[in-house]
């Protein structure tokens, strides 16, 4: 059931819109502070509720607030997305039409690689490809920059990933146009781009590292969940929540 | 929904765009700690709470739509849009285009286009309306009410003072702006924060660094009148060791961020004076400064500074209380 929006309710949203993105622990501490500015009830587990009422706000405007989890980290963030389809946000875009096909290959890059990353070079090199007009090498390089710091993608020693914000706005999307490629989470059921694999070729459950590092958290010996052959890879350490990381 | 492609990667880049007072006591303060010294204005920004009202820079950047959009006409002609929404029919088409020819419909005239209209059909407008006014609101930049009318309303501009009155209501209660309609000759608008700024708010938020600058000129112009030769601007900023002359390593072309960028938001005005050689202008406030920014504040925060009471500048305080809202057009006081 959703109440009426309060000013907290706003604060909170016009954080969000100007965030983008905030981990648990920030949208924790922003609600607290948006319920106290206004003096409104604050309770620590009703966080939920209280974007669910917003959400069901936001929703005639196809937009909303949702939780996912951070590849990486295995934080959990919550990003404002937007859902829309119609021509009027069609018209505000901030890249060009060949930047946004360069950014559809370096995706597409992306779901096909196993390991869930895009190097710069195979980045590059699909610019031979493009339909629309051709990047030049250091235009290429200005564009992926602008996508790291828009946090559309996250850049580590050349290789290029989805930043946890892409994932959230995009799993409804990926899910339906990557249906047959689309890897998804045998733990927590989301999609999963960097992830560890079932060796067992009749087997293949993928893991995302924070949920492997979760569910194998303590036993001797990891054993996949579904066929029950030894777990090859390495367990990582469960991660402590940390207040800095933003994604 | 049916098939996304890549507009369901609707960017939501809402780029911060407050006018932070701990902004500008960060880069400030490195300054002011070498140049405590001089200049008219101390702009030693200490740990002033943020009062001025802010505008979140709120929008949607259809970041692959459009790509999406070329995509899905490749893969089908249909439109699939939910609703059945009439094509924009191309008797209109040539009417669309300037803004002279929209006259605002009567509300008898309002009245029939709603009873022709299912409820669902006027939310969808509304709400596509509001997603037009964010993401132009994000290059800061008035949303002009023809452009609203041919890229959005088209239509359903037979009922266009319902939709802004739904938009604005929405506005409101969902996202606590304020829609205003800043020049009521070329009708165009922006949106405001309604909501008081907070202290802690920054904790979350990152800040923009052009604001701080942006609030040291607003308050130059504003002591000095309402109206400054750029001379004055130039040598106070230069003081703080921002050099228009130079790349300034946070502002890039500190020149064209105050002549072109805060003009174009309407932050700031940049006018030539006349009969000067070399050519010589002079600021003063833009429009969306008059609106966002608050007299009365910029005055208390003197006060602090000075320590002096901010009644003491009788004739500024006289401006900044001179309207509930004090925020009025400024026009330019004696100089």
């Amino acid at each position: 059931m959703s109440r009426q929006m309060g000013d907290s309710h706003r604060r909170f949203l016009q954080t969000m819109m100007v965030s983008g993105i905030v981990d648990e622990q920030e949208a924790r501490t922003l609600y607290k502070h948006c319920c106290e500015t206004h003096n409104t009830q604050c309770a620590p587990d009703k966080l939920d509720d209280f974007i669910d009422t917003i959400n069901s706000k936001l929703q005639p405007m196809f937009m909303q607030i949702r939780k996912g989890m951070s590849e990486d980290s295995g934080q959990q963030y919550y990003a404002l997305v937007n859902m829309s389809e119609t021509e009027v946000t069609r018209m505000s875009s901030d890249y060009a039409d060949n930047e946004l096909e360069l950014f559809r290959k370096t995706i597409e890059l992306i779901m096909g690689a196993e390991n869930g990353k895009a190097s710069s070079t195979d980045i590059l090199n699909s610019v031979d490809s493009m339909t629309t007009k051709k990047m030049k090498k250091s235009e290429t390089e200005h564009l992926l920059n602008r996508l790291v710091h828009d946090k559309w993608l996250c850049e580590k020693r050349g290789e290029y990933t989805l930043s946890t914000r892409c994932i959230i706005e995009m799993e409804p999307y990926i899910r339906e146009m990557y249906q047959d490629q689309v890897k998804v989470c045998h733990i927590c059921h989301n999609i999963a781009f960097q992830c560890q694999i079932c060796e067992n070729p009749t087997c293949g459950i993928k893991i995302h590292n924070p949920c492997v590092a979760r569910y194998f958290q303590g036993r001797a010996e990891p054993r996949c969940p579904a066929c029950d052959d030894f777990w090859p890879h390495e367990i990582p350490e469960v991660r402590r929540p940390q207040s800095q990381s933003r994604r | 929904m049916s098939v996304h492609c890549f507009h369901m990667l609707l960017v939501t880049s809402w780029s911060p765009v407050y006018i932070s007072s701990s902004l500008p006591s960060v880069w400030l303060l490195a300054y002011l700690i070498t140049t405590t010294r001089l200049f008219l204005f101390p702009l030693l920004l200490l740990d002033l709470h943020t009062w001025l009202v802010l505008l979140p820079s709120c929008s949607v950047s259809g970041h692959l739509q459009r790509v999406a959009m070329t995509q899905r006409r490749r893969l089908s002609n249909t439109q699939n849009s939910p609703q059945s929404r009439q094509q924009p029919g191309t008797l209109m088409a040539q009417e669309e285009d300037d803004d002279s020819t929209f006259t605002q419909p009567s509300t008898s005239q309002v009245q029939r286009g709603l009873e022709k209209l299912t409820p669902a059909q006027v939310e969808q407008k509304t709400a596509e309306v509001v997603q037009y006014f964010l993401v132009k609101d994000q290059k800061k930049i008035p949303i002009r009410r023809a452009d609203l009318v041919k890229h959005v309303v088209k239509d359903y501009r037979n009922i266009y003072p319902e939709i802004i009155k739904r938009a604005e209501r929405t506005f409101d209660q969902v996202f606590g702006l304020k829609l205003v309609e800043i020049d009521t000759k070329s009708h165009s608008y922006i949106l405001i924060n309604k909501m008081e700024p907070v202290v802690g708010a920054s904790i979350i938020n990152p800040t923009n660094p052009k604001m701080g600058l942006l609030f040291v000129i607003l308050s130059i112009i504003f002591m000095k009148g309402g109206l400054v030769r750029e001379n004055l601007i130039w040598s106070t900023l230069k003081k703080l060791r921002v050099d228009p002359g130079e790349k300034h390593e946070e502002f890039g072309d500190v020149r064209k961020v105050v002549t072109d960028e805060f003009v174009r938001q309407r932050y700031l005005e940049y006018v030539r004076i006349p009969h000067t050689e070399p050519v010589e202008h002079e600021f003063r406030w833009g429009q969306r400064a008059d609106k966002e920014v608050s007299k009365a504040k910029i005055l208390e925060f003197m006060g602090q500074l000075h320590e002096q009471d901010p009644q003491s500048w009788s004739q500024q305080y006289r401006e900044a209380h001179s309207t509930p809202s004090s925020s009025q057009a400024s026009t330019s006081s004696q100089r």
